[in-house]
């Protein structure tokens, strides 16, 4: 193939005009070559014989009549066994093994193999020669960690193949040729365990798309009883900074209850990803016991990495989820945050010089976003088997507003809307998700009438709560003040929950039911009480017990004490 | 020799243009004016125009005057003789010292590899309550002070430098006002610490953008001593003055600003700052602490906005104290769990009662009769407020938690904490079966205006209680 160049004639920021000849493809690959440093960039826009290219590394030091080589391939990443446990950058670059070849900072222009080792993947074939397959069809599969990685042929074959060859069962390279097959015009293909697939492309080997009905159990109870999540849907968490975004998804990424979890860790800071990097190979997954690593990939394209690659990275973490999903496994991806993902693209058409709509952010934000968690969906495999891609973003709104264009283009995709307030976690009422704005569009596992009974108290505990700011204490009725109470109960024992104690940070679907339903019998009760503050001794009394019931393993002595300490305080109020 | 230009194109806000060829992005060149010399830095290329932006401002310049490019990007020298010496925001001395050449480093190196971060664990002490038990402060932390000026933040960060214990500080001072500087030095000299101390120092009487470079050149050279194991803790105040540079810089390249002016990649020009913070596993950290005015005291003006979704949390000033609200230590988890045990249980639960107080106050302020919960909360206000806010105080974090228990225990019964009773049993400053019988003995009263099986009821599972606490203390 002819290796078509171009020339750099401009510089601004990490933006290149670059002169071509020849044809070239929007979002193609292009290196710009600044010495003996080979810069990657993306063309985003062409117009005539000028391209422009996003670098996705620092452009410092590069020069007009610089060298720039085009490669054909749109951005592309390396799926195949092996990537779990991985921590890569944007564009999928290996994080460990980039340290340990050049130490503590990140060298411009390097790209290492993302699946590079040579390890040996234990094949077992699926086809035998004479077999016809297509893209997606499964020709084999890996033991990776827990799960059955498989082999497919590579989704963008077009037309049917015919298996010439196979290998029989047994350890291979990943890179290592393991079938040869044959497309209708008598070509033959090789096919190693790994194929290229470009990230801006939704993968799409499925027969169907479902409606997303089961809850995936985040084990957090504010989300799982009023606000759950479906697997295959989409939920969004804007919230004003310092008000629990991340800390939430850390949770979530711990215990939720899903096959694969994929952290995209967009512009934000390093740290927080390097705890998650750190902890994960620690500690065990209680349903597999194995480590969370195991079943985890980390993106970390953080705020002070190249802006590019940041926008980069979010598709990159996408694409990987829809890989596993292919496999019928149940993937979670978690994105902090989408607003550096878009602020990624404001950059860049800032320096394109496109019209800008609100917040200068480009027209497109709205569109972007939307295929962004479109790509999320349970889907059912050509063998009628599964397999689900969630998708969990955390939204930074400017000035903590939610009346901006990321979240207001968020809200109208997403299937939950998770909205942290700025006024619970200055009061530490953590998780802050707001029990009134947020919102949830799919179902609990809890009984409906347990949560209607809660939600009611929650919503008129707070008008109370609003009437009482207006007309003080004394001025409200003592009906309306144990109203007042109940639903500071709820929310004390139930929506708050201790994001750092072992036993309170998850709380599994049974005891959310349970607790829930005791809360229930509570709330149903009049309580005769005539004066306010006695009112208010029963009721943290009660809130005590249900706090120190938090804290204890379920299933133990203890927790069955505590229990009956709690049905002694309740009967105690029921018979008066 | 490099070639020299004295052709200047355009001269607009502090950016000039020049006809140029093989210059490279981000290059640095010299202008000569009759002012004297400066440096310029190359901001945009287009064909052969270059754009540079000029730290000495524009004014002045004609177009004839001579623009000598250097070939490389901006660079500062780095070795232990700029211990104790002062420079300016080009990082030549501005303290009569000799010029220093030797071992030029670049400035706004590449990030550090994430996966060579380790997870920050070493407390940094302050013996300021509201630091030390609500927001502990942690080596490698980037911590901005979020304040209105007038406030007495540098103050606040004099204070915390002194106490902190590092082999040295850095100064990076943006629009400082000269008196605030000499405040600097002189706190410095004072606590004998100036001899380990280096100043960058844009004053406000100079070029606005000239202050551009002070955080890159203050934080490569604060990397350099951390890779040499040294404990850096680096001062970067006022870091809204930096980010008005970069306003006006953008607003003369007419980018389209994204909010208030401020370009949109505000949040990425300030992360590449602040992520700078970082401890060196096997070797040296950096410690950043800033200062963000918040122009108007409002919090979601675009500065402290983008700074407080970088930054591990903020420090937020107000009248003269640090305010629970609002502040924020991103890293108080990874330390305070093995402090004592009561620390986190502490932390949350003060403020907590804090942000009720608050409430009752707008209630009284109203003039509400107030309950006696409102009383309670009241009191409890107050003794927070003097015993653990004042700026004045400075006592051990262990000190500062036994006082959170004292407070608690002269303004509420163990329940109305919310704290978990294990706690109670071990911290709770007052003979807690007193204290139980006590209280059974004013519900009694209480209720005995109420019905008369309520009251057995009641006192009947107050015996338990106070059993069951007889049995785990004996
Ligand atoms: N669920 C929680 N429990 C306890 N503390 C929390 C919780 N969520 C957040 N926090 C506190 O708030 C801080 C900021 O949370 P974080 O998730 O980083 O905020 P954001 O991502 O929204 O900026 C954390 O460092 C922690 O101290
Ligand atoms: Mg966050």
């Amino acid at each position: 193939m002819n290796q078509r160049i171009g020339e750099i004639v401009g510089i601004s920021g990490n933006m290149i005009n670059v002169k071509f000849e020849g044809a070239i493809s929007q979002n193609e690959v292009g290196f710009a070559i600044s010495g003996d440093e080979r810069l990657k960039s993306e063309v985003i826009k062409i117009q005539n014989d000028i391209a422009s290219l996003q670098v996705y590394e620092s452009t410092k030091g590069l020069m007009i009549g610089d060298r720039v080589e085009f490669s054909s391939n749109m951005l592309s990443i390396q799926l195949g066994p092996g990537l779990l446990t991985q921590i890569f950058d944007g564009l999928q670059n290996p994080l460990p093994e980039i340290a340990e070849k050049y130490g503590f900072f990140l060298p411009r222009g390097v790209v290492l193999d993302s699946l590079g080792d040579d390890r040996p993947w234990h094949f077992t074939p699926m086809v035998k020669p004479g077999d016809v397959v297509i893209a997606g069809t499964r020709i084999g599969h890996v033991p990776e960690t827990q799960f059955t990685h498989y082999i497919f042929v590579p989704f963008n074959f077009l037309g049917e193949y015919t298996v010439e060859s196979i290998v029989d069962e047994g350890d291979h390279p990943v890179n290592g040729t393991i079938a040869t097959i044959k497309d209708d015009r008598g070509q033959t293909i090789e096919l190693s365990m790994q194929f290229n697939w470009p990230v801006k492309i939704p993968i799409k080997n499925y027969q169907q798309k479902l409606m997303p009905t089961e809850t995936l159990n985040t084990n957090v109870r504010i989300i799982d009883t009023f606000f759950p999540v479906a697997k295959g849907g989409t939920y969004c968490i804007p919230g004003p900074f310092g008000a629990g975004k991340t800390v939430l998804q850390q949770i979530t990424s711990r215990h939720a209850d899903v096959d694969i979890v994929i952290i995209a860790a967009c512009g934000e800071r390093a740290g927080e990803i390097v705890e998650t990097m750190r902890e994960f190979p620690e500690l065990t997954d209680p349903k597999t016991g194995r480590a969370l690593m195991e079943r985890t990939i980390i993106i970390a394209n953080t705020s002070s990495m190249p802006v590019a690659a940041r926008e980069a990275s979010v598709y990159t973490a996408t694409t990987l989820g829809e890989y596993y999903r292919q496999m019928g496994l149940n993937v979670l991806l978690l994105a902090d945050s989408t607003s550096r993902w878009a602020q990624a693209m404001r950059e860049m058409s800032g320096r394109l010089e496109e019209i800008p709509g609100e917040e200068a952010f480009p027209a497109y934000l709205e569109s972007r976003i939307a295929e962004f968690y479109e790509r999320a969906g349970i889907v059912e495999l050509s063998d009628g088997e599964f397999g689900s891609l969630t998708i969990g973003g955390t939204v930074s709104p400017a000035g903590g507003n939610f009346e901006e264009p990321v979240t207001q283009s968020t809200l109208k995709v997403v299937g939950a809307f998770h909205g942290l307030s700025r006024e619970r976690s200055d009061a530490r009422r953590y998780p802050a998700i707001h029990p009134l704005e947020s919102w949830s569009k799919y179902e609990s596992f809890v009984p409906a009438e347990s949560i209607r009974i809660a939600k009611d108290f929650l919503f008129k505990g707070s008008e109370v709560h609003q009437m009482m700011m207006v007309v003080g204490e004394e001025g409200t009725s003592i009906e309306d003040f144990i109203i007042y109470l109940k639903s500071e109960f709820v929310d004390s024992v139930y929506l708050q929950q201790n994001a750092f104690d072992e036993v309170d940070a998850a709380t599994s679907p049974e005891r959310q039911t349970l607790v829930l339903q005791k809360i229930g019998e509570i709330l149903d009760v009049e309580f005769q009480i005539e004066n306010k503050e006695e009112a208010r001794k029963f009721f943290y009394d009660l809130r005590q017990a249900f706090i120190d019931l938090n804290y204890i393993q379920m299933g133990t002595d203890e927790f069955t004490r505590q229990e009956e300490v709690i049905n002694d305080l309740i009967k105690g109020a029921v018979e008066a | 020799m490099r070639k020299v230009y004295n052709k200047i194109l355009s001269i607009s806000g502090n950016v000039i243009s020049v006809e140029a060829e093989g210059i490279a992005y981000e290059e640095l060149a010299e202008i000569t004016s009759w002012r004297g010399k400066s440096l310029a830095q190359v901001i945009k290329l287009e064909g052969n125009m270059v754009y540079l932006q000029v730290f000495a401002g524009s004014r002045g310049i004609s177009t004839d005057d001579e623009i000598r490019f250097l070939g490389h990007p901006m660079q500062v020298s780095f070795s232990d003789d700029m211990l104790g010496r002062i420079f300016n925001g080009s990082g030549e001395p501005r303290d009569g010292g000799p010029p220093l050449t030797e071992n030029v480093i670049e400035i706004a190196g590449p990030p550090v590899n994430p996966a060579k971060r380790i997870v920050p664990k070493r407390m940094i002490r302050t013996n300021i309550p509201m630091i030390d038990v609500f927001n502990s402060l942690v080596a490698s932390q980037k911590l901005p002070i979020f304040s209105i000026s007038g406030e007495p933040y540098n103050e606040l960060l004099a204070r915390i430098a002194m106490q902190a214990e590092v082999d040295m500080i850095i100064l990076g001072g943006m629009g400082l006002k000269f008196d605030q500087y000499m405040f600097f030095r002189n706190i410095l000299e004072e606590g004998g610490a100036l001899g380990r101390s280096i100043f960058f120092i844009h004053t406000a009487d100079e070029p606005v953008v000239e202050s551009l470079m002070v955080p890159d050149l203050a934080l490569a050279v604060a990397e350099k001593f951390a890779l040499q194991g040294k404990e850096v803790l680096c001062l970067l105040t006022d870091m809204t003055n930096f980010a008005d540079a970069l306003k006006e810089i953008a607003i003369t390249m007419e980018q389209v600003p994204s909010n208030r002016g401020y370009p949109g990649d505000l949040y990425s020009q300030l992360a590449s700052r602040y992520e700078k913070a970082v401890d060196f596993e096997g070797s040296g950290a950096i410690t950043t602490l800033a200062v963000t005015t918040m122009p108007g005291d409002d919090v979601t003006h675009p500065v402290p906005d983008n700074t407080g979704y970088i930054t591990e949390g903020q420090f937020y000033l107000k009248n003269g104290r640090i305010e629970p609200f609002g502040s924020l230590s991103r890293l108080k988890q990874q330390v305070n769990d093995d402090t004592r045990s009561d620390h986190r249980a502490i932390m949350d639960g003060m403020i907590r009662l804090y942000a009720l107080y608050k409430e009752t106050e707008e209630k009284r302020a109203m003039g509400f009769r107030m309950s006696s919960w409102d009383q309670k909360l009241l009191k409890y206000g107050g003794r927070f407020e003097a015993g653990m806010m004042d700026l004045s105080v400075k006592i051990s974090l262990e000190d500062a938690l036994d006082r959170g228990w004292e407070i608690l225990a002269e303004c509420f019964t163990p329940e109305e904490t919310g704290l978990r009773t294990e706690l109670i049993r071990e911290y709770w400053p007052v003979d807690l079966d007193a204290a139980e019988e006590e209280s059974a003995e004013e519900s009694a009263d209480d209720q005995a205006e109420a019905e008369e099986t309520a009251v057995e009821e009641t006192t009947e599972a107050d015996t338990e209680t106070t059993d069951e606490v007889t049995k785990l203390d004996g």
